[in-house]
């Protein structure tokens, strides 16, 4: 296997203002409000991969996706597809490019024209990449609808006629039109009933097979995440904080807040829930405008010390293949539990 | 008091919907009871009614289009169906009280936290303006808001989806209900949040021993809050048995489905099992069983004849066909 997509150091900051010479002269303390969304990501996604990006809201992780297509532009970084730096391609080139990367988003209910028939809707990037034409093109719309599990009698009908998971489907469609190779899907099922969510999981796993692609998997729920990724990539405000094997990183997350998100995932076993003992994290994510120094889960960390508020943790090795950004585990020492707890501000 | 320690009974509810695409039948008869100190569980898809009883045992159904056609909601030993506007009025937020998924829709978002709050125990228990400010704040101080004297004086914009889930449950919480009906109180949240709240809804349970109605799709959450489960789907319940006993031996293909199409992080990967289909329109639902055009085990006599409800042993009922037959291949032992 080698790396489809290969980034480096990618930075998404959003200026909010404040700090100017003219703000300070209506408030002597105003600061430059930064959000950084996404503050220096290195991440290989390999060739037909699924990679879960797991993390709570706000923590960037939709940021990261769109800045990958450059549906926002980033700030700083790189993003290699096939050799060829995403981050700094022109408008033009970019345009090439995008027929090998599409998404599929959260809302099935926003992310379709309601105007559109669904015909028109499939074959619309088959237009606009000079794919394919007239009844070619037809064609091949009925052939991607039944490749998602749709009717090809749906053609000339409208978004509103179609249930959550139906239209989930049709943005499936949509982004297979191209014959792309990777795929962003963000959050595919949150918005779906459960037995719609295991359908699509399902199908996404088929066509994955089926066409050789590779996915960006992003998801806030673990349970989900754990079934569909090889690898999964777990973000905190900002940063990358842990990326291992789907099933390492269940069984035996190292750093604290991989830790306490698996912990707080409900099992759907009531014997399994009785006995559980769930860390608890105080207090809510902080605002990630000017986001806490050091290490961002200080605040909320059971195993913090002082270092943690000023050293900011780099990912390591700390297993063969299993990364974690915490100064207080070592490929030497790698379970937290084994080293004192800190003095927690959260406990 | 009603018998055998019962705090609620609901008897046979029919609450029917008018729309251009005619009766919606939304929820169409359901019964259960719950017990004094109990937490129940609903869980269902969406469109499936779990919502609609909740907000039909407290009268909260806009009318028209939507009606109670029958039914009774012996609570404490009377019935809430029977009750005048007023004397509903006195229960609701007094005695059953409701949080919902968004707060912000039930937040007043140009009041104080804390006005809101003290005119829960102005109205229903008589406080003075200074006993309702303390009480506000005592409140805010269970359920965990830091620093409750200041925060009393913010807005709901200014708390974050978890705090201001838990302002929802200091109001609902400050007159001492005997009833608290959580409607998805954690599907807006994120999981370390979702964990906090659970873990206080928990708390303060065993400290007022207040029975709790938790509607939710979330089968994991289902699994660690409740003592009971009621399974609904298009309007009707489905099965119904304690909660060990439903996960451990379920006795309805479609319970079974949705056990199964949960992907269990402890598992091997694999082809995750899916329930064929959509969920049913119920505004047309065919005779026979609202589940057969998605069951597995769907025969001849499911698509025309509608299911029984059948008990498989004390507690445990399931609506189908073949109860018996699942029942025995989940490795129950029907009575």
């Amino acid at each position: 296997m080698s790396a489809l997509l290969s980034i480096k150091d990618l930075k998404v900051y959003f200026d909010l203002g404040g700090g100017g010479p003219l703000d300070r002269l209506f408030n002597a303390n105003s600061v430059k409000r930064v959000v950084k969304a996404v503050d220096g990501v290195s991440l290989d996604i390999q060739e037909r991969e699924t990679l879960g990006l797991v993390g709570e809201s706000g923590c960037g992780k939709s940021t990261l996706a769109r800045a990958i297509l450059r549906l926002i532009e980033p700030t700083d970084g790189r993003v290699f597809y096939r050799d060829q730096d995403l981050a700094h391609l022109s408008q033009r080139q970019l345009r090439e490019q995008r027929r090998h990367l599409q998404i599929i988003f959260q809302d099935p209910y926003a992310s379709l024209n309601p105007r559109m028939t669904i015909g028109q809707i499939v074959g619309e990037p088959l237009e606009t990449f000079r794919l394919a034409r007239g009844r070619e093109a037809e064609q091949r719309v009925q052939e991607l609808l039944e490749t998602v599990g749709l009717s090809k009698r749906f053609v000339k009908r409208y978004p509103h006629e179609f249930s959550g998971g139906q239209r989930q489907r049709i943005g499936i469609a949509r982004a297979l039109a191209v014959d792309p190779d990777f795929i962003v899907a963000d959050e595919p099922i949150s918005a779906l009933d459960v037995s719609i969510q295991a359908q699509i999981m399902n199908l996404l796993e088929k066509l994955r097979r089926e066409k050789n692609l590779t996915y960006l998997f992003i998801s806030h729920d673990l349970r989900a995440i754990r079934h569909v990724s090889d690898r999964v990539a777990v973000m905190y405000l900002g940063k990358l904080v842990e990326i291992a094997e789907a099933k390492t990183i269940y069984d035996e997350p190292l750093m604290p807040y991989t830790k306490a998100l698996i912990s707080a995932v409900p099992v759907p076993d009531p014997q399994v829930e009785a006995g559980r003992q769930r860390i608890m994290l105080e207090g809510d994510v902080p605002s990630p405008i000017n986001p806490p120094a050091g290490c961002r889960f200080h605040t909320r960390c059971p195993y913090a010390i002082d270092a943690c508020k000023e050293v900011v943790p780099q990912l390591v090795e700390i297993k063969p293949r299993h990364f974690a950004a915490c100064i207080r585990i070592s490929p030497a020492q790698p379970h937290i539990e084994d080293v004192a707890p800190g003095t927690a501000p959260g406990l | 008091m009603s018998s055998d320690g019962n705090l609620l009974e609901v008897r046979n509810l029919r609450t029917y919907f008018d729309t251009d695409d005619g009766v919606v039948k939304a929820v169409d008869g359901v019964s259960f009871e719950l017990k004094r100190v109990q937490t129940l569980g609903i869980v269902g898809e969406s469109g499936s009614g779990k919502s609609v009883t909740n907000l039909s045992i407290i009268r909260l159904i806009p009318e028209p289009p939507g009606k109670i056609v029958s039914g009774e909601v012996i609570f404490n030993g009377s019935d809430l169906m029977l009750a005048s506007n007023e004397a509903i009025r006195k229960i609701r937020g007094r005695r059953i009280a409701m949080i919902f998924q968004d707060p912000m829709t039930s937040l007043n978002p140009f009041m104080k936290i804390s006005r809101q709050l003290m005119e829960m125990t102005q109205l229903h228990l008589g406080h003075t303006k200074a006993q309702a400010r303390a009480h506000a704040i005592r409140m805010l101080e269970t359920v965990g808001i830091p620093d409750a004297h200041t925060r009393a004086d913010n807005y709901p914009h200014e708390f974050s989806g978890g705090m201001r889930q838990r302002v929802m449950i200091a109001m609902a919480l400050s007159c001492e209900p005997e009833l608290l009906i959580a409607d998805e109180p954690t599907t807006a949240l994120d999981v370390t949040i979702q964990a906090q709240i659970l873990e206080l809804i928990k708390k303060l349970k065993r400290e007022t021993g207040t029975s709790v109605i938790l509607i939710t799709h979330d089968l994991g959450v289902v699994a660690g809050m409740t003592d009971h489960v009621i399974v609904m789907y298009a309007g009707k319940i489905f099965e119904q048995a304690p909660t060990r006993e439903l996960f451990a031996r379920p006795g309805n293909p479609y319970t079974k489905g949705l056990l199964r199409s949960v992907p269990d992080p402890t598992a091997e990967q694999g082809k995750l099992y899916q329930i064929p289909g959509l969920p049913p329109d119920v505004a047309h639902l065919k005779p026979g069983c609202p589940f057969a055009p998605r069951c597995e085990r769907v025969e001849e006599i499911c698509r025309r004849e509608f299911p029984p409800f059948v008990q498989l042993n004390a507690e445990h009922y399931s609506l189908c066909h073949f109860a018996r037959e699942v029942y025995s291949e989940s490795g129950g032992t029907p009575a």
